[in-house]
């Protein structure tokens, strides 16, 4: 079976920090892989190069039979990958639905003339989006499902969290990358999202993720590989147990010489 | 029946506001020393800042969010009303034409700026584009004045299409200094222009529509209109065409788009939102609609000149948007009402009127940031249940 996401040699420079340096990396369909690495390390950098956000100075990315190394933002979205950012990216005076709906962008009909004047068709529309709406915040915020309407401005960062990724997922993507999607929440209320996040792959055969995660007991649990970073470069891949009794990664993390 | 009931509870403060401020409009318009336009001002004020502390203001707001195409009507009618009671008086007519106008333009300049944060300048260049296509299409052609006004808008969208089509995949403020730099030039374009009339500018031949003359006196029943109730009914037309398609962008994914792409272009991008596209129909719709005000404003005035579009008006055009709320059409509307009538009725602060302007911008800005009446969070169909 080929790979959904393929990396090689991915490379990115700024200025004269090399950023990633020939980075490998495959994802498999329904596949949980674990990106960590200590700050600074190229996880994040990572992801903005396949989304689009920055340029690989060298080397391809194919994801799903596509090269998407020189694809913009736009298109990587609309081959079917969506993302979280590390810190909150939500639009904050809109309301939860609005900001969840932006996720479904191109699942909409964006032609001026049905937007205008086919309102009983857009109501259609409107209703269906609601409903995915709805049923993803079922799962991941239930206490909020009859408060589509509010502004997320009002919310904790812990709900706000919880909605960006409401919004990566009701676009159905093949590939879901998360940028330390448990950042500020306690160890309970990581654990709880890890479940929620594990129920939506279970319903959804089609979906892989890569995570990038601090918390080491989340990525033992969730995570079928890890890849582990530092000063761009892959140091190290293969099941968290594996992974953590390596030297290197050790040497990594501690510091220990 | 219940439902009947609370429905008709719920308008009931929205109504009384109506009411009162047709009331103290009529009253403000009808006076005429300057120490009575001072005294209703102060009193009109007070009169805001008490219902404000006793939650009333909430409650209207709340009414209009709620029963917006009901109260819309009876917006219009109590428009009408000063209308009526000013039927003769031309200075009044043009007036309210002008506040008509002004909102119209207003509500295409919240289509780019309020929504889709495309800062536009030069407003006033804009609605001068309309004004003049008018001008020389009246003068010189025998295209019907409908299509007229169609095309006043056509021309102001491609203008600024042109415009700004270059700058739009730059990212910050670009789009803005170029619109500043446009509005400062079109003045200068028209004052060497002799085709256009150059400094002293151009008559535009009035409205006509169907054999119809919109420049004639009407005359019902023995009772003498003032020709200025034709074009406020056009202009009352357009603004309420103007409102509805606006508040139905607002509401739609379109609505969605402008918003995602002014709060966070990064994010917006990686939803697949193509920024320079919304922009530019953002840009495009708001432009229309300000060169078709403009196109029916030159007509109304029936003179077009250089000075009437200049920089300073592109300031006012803002500072409506400012005042009012940034993204609430009803907020414009309310503003565009103060803007324009002040000064108008304060003749002796005429030519102080724009340290009036910086002033109110200033304590709004300072006091209340969103502006008079705040935009509210989006809802696609009011009063839908959820």
């Amino acid at each position: 079976m080929t790979a959904l996401l393929e990396a090689r040699g991915l490379t990115k420079y700024f200025g004269g920090v090399l950023a990633l340096d020939h980075l490998d990396l495959a994802v498999a369909r329904n596949e949980i892989v674990g990106l960590i690495g200590p700050n600074g390390s190229g996880k994040t950098t990572f992801f903005n190069v396949i989304t689009g956000i920055y340029r690989a100075d060298a080397g391809r990315a194919i994801f799903d039979g596509l090269d998407i190394t020189a694809a913009s933002a736009q298109a990587v979205y609309r081959a079917g990958i969506s993302r979280t950012f590390q810190r909150s990216r939500l639009s904050l005076p809109l309301s939860i639905f609005d900001n969840i709906m932006i996720g479904n962008h191109k699942h909409l009909n964006q032609s001026l003339w049905f937007n205008l004047f086919r309102r009983d068709d857009f109501k259609r529309e409107f209703e269906a989006g609601y409903a995915a709406a709805r049923e993803l915040v079922d799962v991941f915020e239930p206490h909020l499902a009859d408060r589509l309407f509010e502004p997320v401005a009002g919310l904790p960062m812990i709900d706000r969290r919880r909605i960006e990724i409401c919004r990566a997922l009701i676009s159905r993507p093949k590939l879901l990358l998360l940028d330390e999607p448990s950042a500020g929440m306690t160890h309970d209320e990581t654990r709880a999202l890890m479940q929620d996040i594990l129920s939506v792959r279970a319903r959804n055969k089609d979906l892989a993720i890569i995570i990038v995660e601090h918390e080491m007991g989340v990525i033992e649990r969730i995570t079928d590989r890890c890849v582990v970073l530092n000063f761009g470069r892959k140091i190290a891949e293969g099941p968290y147990r594996a992974v953590a009794e390596d030297a290197e990664v050790q040497q990594a993390y501690l510091g220990a010489t | 029946m219940v439902a009947a009931d609370e429905k008709r509870a719920d308008l009931r403060p929205a109504l009384a506001a109506l009411g009162a401020a047709d009331a103290y409009l009529i009253a403000l318009l009808a006076v005429e020393s300057t120490a009575a336009v001072l005294a209703l001002l102060i009193a009109g004020v007070a009169a805001v800042i008490v219902a404000a502390r006793f939650g009333l203001v909430g409650r209207v707001a709340r009414a209009f969010a709620a029963h917006e195409d009901t109260l819309g009507l009876f917006a219009v009618a109590a428009l009408l009303v000063v209308a009526a009671v000013f039927h003769s008086d031309h200075f009044v007519l043009l007036l309210l034409v002008t506040v008509l106008l002004y909102s119209t333009a207003a509500l295409g300049l919240n289509v780019q700026f309020g929504y889709a944060g495309v800062l536009n300048f030069a407003g006033a260049s804009f609605f001068g584009i309309g004004a003049y296509a008018a001008a020389v299409l009246n003068t010189f052609t025998a295209v019907p004045h409908l299509v007229v006004l169609a095309i006043g808008g056509l021309a102001s969208a491609l203008i600024g299409c042109l415009l700004l089509l270059p700058v739009l995949r730059t990212r910050g403020h670009y789009a803005a200094v170029v619109t500043i730099a446009f509005a400062l030039l079109f003045k200068t374009f028209l004052e060497v222009n002799d085709v256009l009339g150059g400094p002293q500018g151009m008559p535009v031949p009035g409205m006509a529509l169907l054999g119809w003359s919109f420049n004639d006196n009407i005359e019902i029943g023995g009772i003498r209109l003032s020709f200025y109730m034709s074009y406020l009914v056009a202009s009352l037309l357009l603004l309420v065409a103007a409102f509805i398609v606006v508040r139905r962008l607002e509401r739609s994914w379109i609505g969605l788009n402008f918003d995602a792409l002014r709060l966070d272009e990064t994010a917006a991008s990686c939803f697949g939102l193509d920024i320079a596209r919304w922009q530019i129909t953002a840009f495009l719709i708001g432009n229309f609609i300000i060169g078709l005000a403009g196109a029916l404003f030159g007509m109304v005035g029936g003179f077009v000149a250089p000075n009437n579009y200049t920089f300073a008006d592109s300031l006012i055009l803002v500072s409506i948007l400012l005042l009012g709320g940034i993204g609430n059409p009803w907020g414009l509307i309310v503003a565009t009402f103060i803007v324009v009538v002040v000064p108008e009725k304060l003749q002796g602060i005429q030519e102080y009127r724009f340290l009036l302007y910086a002033l109110m911008v200033i304590v709004v800005l300072l006091f209340r940031p969103q502006g008079l009446l705040p935009r509210p969070v989006r809802h696609y169909f009011p009063g839908r249940k959820p």
